[in-house]
């Protein structure tokens, strides 16, 4: 299986900042200094991945309904990640932090469907 | 069997004893006690086994709170469902009026029933694909038949609830 996630929710890379000196002179300008930004331990954390699994019980219908639901899919979006759990046996439907992730496969379970989190390697 | 919506209702009218009794044993048969294979399908791990940490706190926090929540579905349709167990004669057809702010969990409850019962039998893919098969040959086949039913009504309020 090789399901790739139909959004780019993925966080994107931290930039780093450029900082500008207070305490320059008033007819100078300095020269900028580049503050290094540490990532986060959340950044650091990502991606995750919220994946959801073939079942051969929960209707199709059923199923479009719930990722319309909880991820706020439109009908389309929500079908063709239906239809890739139903083909390929799995679909990623949301990446991004660990927490969020986490409340989205509670949601996903609240419907009784397969879903897990998982990080990426 | 008749079924059609009527403005904040559902109404199933015609419903002989078969299909009467069928729908009464949707609380029963969304129940997972004495059946391991349905308690783990209805309480799946939230990431296959790896993150032992994840799985033992959801196992502490999350679960029960699904489980309140699985339980709120399955009494709301008991109680629903009370409107079968009149004073009349016990082979005459009845109806039953769902109100449509209900169709959750309706949704819920018929698609624990279609779970639990689905694992206590391991019925396979082929299996659940066959609608065509009697109920009447064994209990197995009333069981599939029950599956198909309630998946019929899940449709069904799917379809006139328009989400």
């Amino acid at each position: 299986m090789s399901a790739q996630p139909l959004a780019a929710d993925v966080a994107i890379p931290l930039i780093p900042r450029i900082a500008y000196p207070k305490s320059a002179a008033p007819s100078t300008i300095g020269a900028p200094t580049i503050e290094k930004e540490t990532r986060t331990k959340e950044a650091l954390d990502l991606p995750w991945y919220v994946v959801v699994h073939n079942d051969p019980v929960n209707l199709m219908s059923y199923v479009t309904m719930v990722f319309q639901r909880v991820f706020g899919y439109p009908r389309e979006k929500a079908e063709r990640h239906m239809l890739e759990v139903h083909h390929k046996g799995r679909s990623i439907l949301w990446s991004g932090m660990r927490e969020p992730a986490e409340l989205y496969v509670q949601q996903l379970h609240g419907y009784l469907l397969l879903a897990t989190i998982e990080k990426v390697s | 069997m008749e079924i059609r919506r009527r403005k904040n209702q559902i109404e199933i009218s015609e419903l002989d004893p078969f299909l009467a009794e069928l729908l009464r044993q949707i609380p029963a048969s969304a129940n997972t006690e004495g059946a391991p294979a349905a308690e783990q399908r209805i309480f799946s791990p939230p990431a296959n086994g790896k993150d032992a940490e994840l799985c033992a706190e959801w196992k502490m926090y999350v679960e029960p709170e699904l489980r309140r929540l699985f339980q709120a579905a399955t009494q709301t349709v008991g109680a629903d469902l009370e409107q079968l167990n009149g004073n009349e004669k016990s082979f005459a057809n009845r109806t039953l009026r769902i109100p449509t702010k209900h169709a959750d969990a309706w949704l819920s409850a018929l698609n624990q029933a279609r779970l639990v019962i689905a694992a206590k039998n391991n019925f396979t893919e082929l299996e659940l694909n066959d609608h065509l098969r009697s109920p009447i040959g064994s209990r197995r086949d009333l069981s599939l038949f029950q599956v198909n039913f309630y998946g019929f009504l899940q449709e069904f309020i799917l379809r006139e609830t328009d989400f």
